[in-house]
């Protein structure tokens, strides 16, 4: 009986492309759709406007707090549950790789072209979907800077390989298990939130 | 003050309920394809394709273009987030259509010109790209879905990206506030 339900398990589990349950070409239809759903809900949530996203860094407006981590969790928690009921197979997820240096280098100057340009890569192409100019121009931006990147590659090629320490999960390299990770994190997400609602009423503003 | 609180929740979605959606279109991509969302990576794709049609030889010859190819064969703009980033623009247009958003305009604070709001979003931009591309993720790639698989990496980008923003935010007030 465990068995047989194993057995099931194995055919019917995600991900679905790698386990080559659809097709390539399907799956980059289906990439499409997914689109189609992230830009309508940033859209939505009111992530086309750079001075309602710039609002998290002076208080105004928290949005950008608010669906970052609630997003963020709902994934982990479904994708902890997905795994727990058999299925998903977590090993065949991507788990992004960390190269501490770059990691941090490179957050750091993304972290000053958000302050800068008030949007970020994704949101940058909702502002432009409906059309905010300066949506545009900073995708125009992101392009003129990733061949930047791309030309003066050996410049910065050792920066960029620096410290590769694999593909850790945080849970494991503070000495957690994933469930209590996830307890904490959501506890933490719950503190800021409570921050956050507390922000917006003491710097109000109108909205954009 | 209630008034206009009230103004403010029905403009946008409520902020929890944008959260839980944007978690389950992540949720779906994982499940489906085995990987989060992403938009960086798009653009990559553009800049790959320009210096192999601009500069073949040199692009051949090049880091950026080899790494590129390691884990990309065949055309490079048939990538699974260049068809992502495709729908984020329909998505993000269909939103704005039917909330009655779509207009040609600069957004910039009334402190600030239009010009120089350009100025700033091309240099932001430019940084944004830049940053991408060493962090190998922007704020949905590397942040967004790297959190939601737990990936160290994700948690880091994610602290310098919003802890520097957020160290600058005084230094650029002007343009915002």
């Amino acid at each position: 009986m465990i068995a047989r339900l194993h057995d099931k398990k194995t055919i019917t589990m995600g991900p679905l492309v790698t386990n080559g349950i659809i097709s390539e070409n399907l799956n980059l239809f289906l990439a499409f759709i997914i689109g189609i759903g992230f830009g309508f809900v940033l859209e939505q949530s009111g992530f086309s406007s750079s001075r309602k996203l710039a609002g998290i860094f002076y208080g105004y407006d928290t949005v950008v707090l608010k669906v970052f981590f609630t997003g963020a969790i709902t994934c982990m928690l479904g994708l902890l549950f997905f795994s727990l009921f058999g299925w998903i197979d977590l090993s065949l997820v991507y788990i992004n790789p960390t190269y501490l240096t770059s990691a941090i280098v490179g957050g750091i100057i993304m972290g000053a072209g958000f302050i800068i340009g008030g949007y970020c890569p994704g949101t940058s192409f909702c502002g432009a979907a409906i059309g905010k100019l300066d949506g545009l121009i900073f995708v125009g931006g992101l392009f003129i800077g990733v061949l930047i990147f791309g030309l003066g590659y050996k410049l910065w090629e050792g920066l960029y390989m620096a410290k590769n320490l694999g593909s850790p999960k945080i849970s494991s390299v503070l000495g957690l298990s994933d469930g209590i990770f996830a307890l904490l994190l959501i506890l933490a997400a719950l503190a800021m939130f409570w921050a956050a609602e507390w922000a917006e009423k003491k710097f109000p503003r109108e909205e954009y | 003050m209630t008034d206009t609180k009230e103004i403010k929740k029905t403009k946008y979605l409520n902020p929890y309920v944008g959260g839980v959606l944007l978690g389950l279109v992540l949720l779906s991509a994982n499940f489906i394809a085995g990987r989060g969302l992403g938009a960086s990576g798009a653009i990559k794709s553009v800049v790959v394709t320009t210096m192999t049609t601009v500069a073949p030889s040199s692009a051949a010859n090049s880091g950026f273009v080899k790494e590129f190819r390691q884990s990309h064969e065949g055309n490079p703009m048939k990538t699974w987030l260049v068809f992502e980033m495709l729908g984020v623009l329909v998505g993000g247009f269909l939103s704005g259509a039917v909330a009655g958003r779509l207009k040609l305009k600069v957004e910039h604070s009334p402190k600030i010109t239009s010009r120089k709001r350009l100025i700033l979003a091309l240099t932001g931009g430019v940084l944004f790209g830049f940053g991408s591309q060493l962090g190998r993720g922007c704020t949905s790639g590397a942040a967004l879905s790297g959190m939601a698989v737990l990936s160290l990496g994700g948690f880091i980008t994610m602290m310098a990206i919003f802890g520097t923003a957020f160290a600058l935010a005084y230094f650029f007030r002007k343009n915002w506030i």
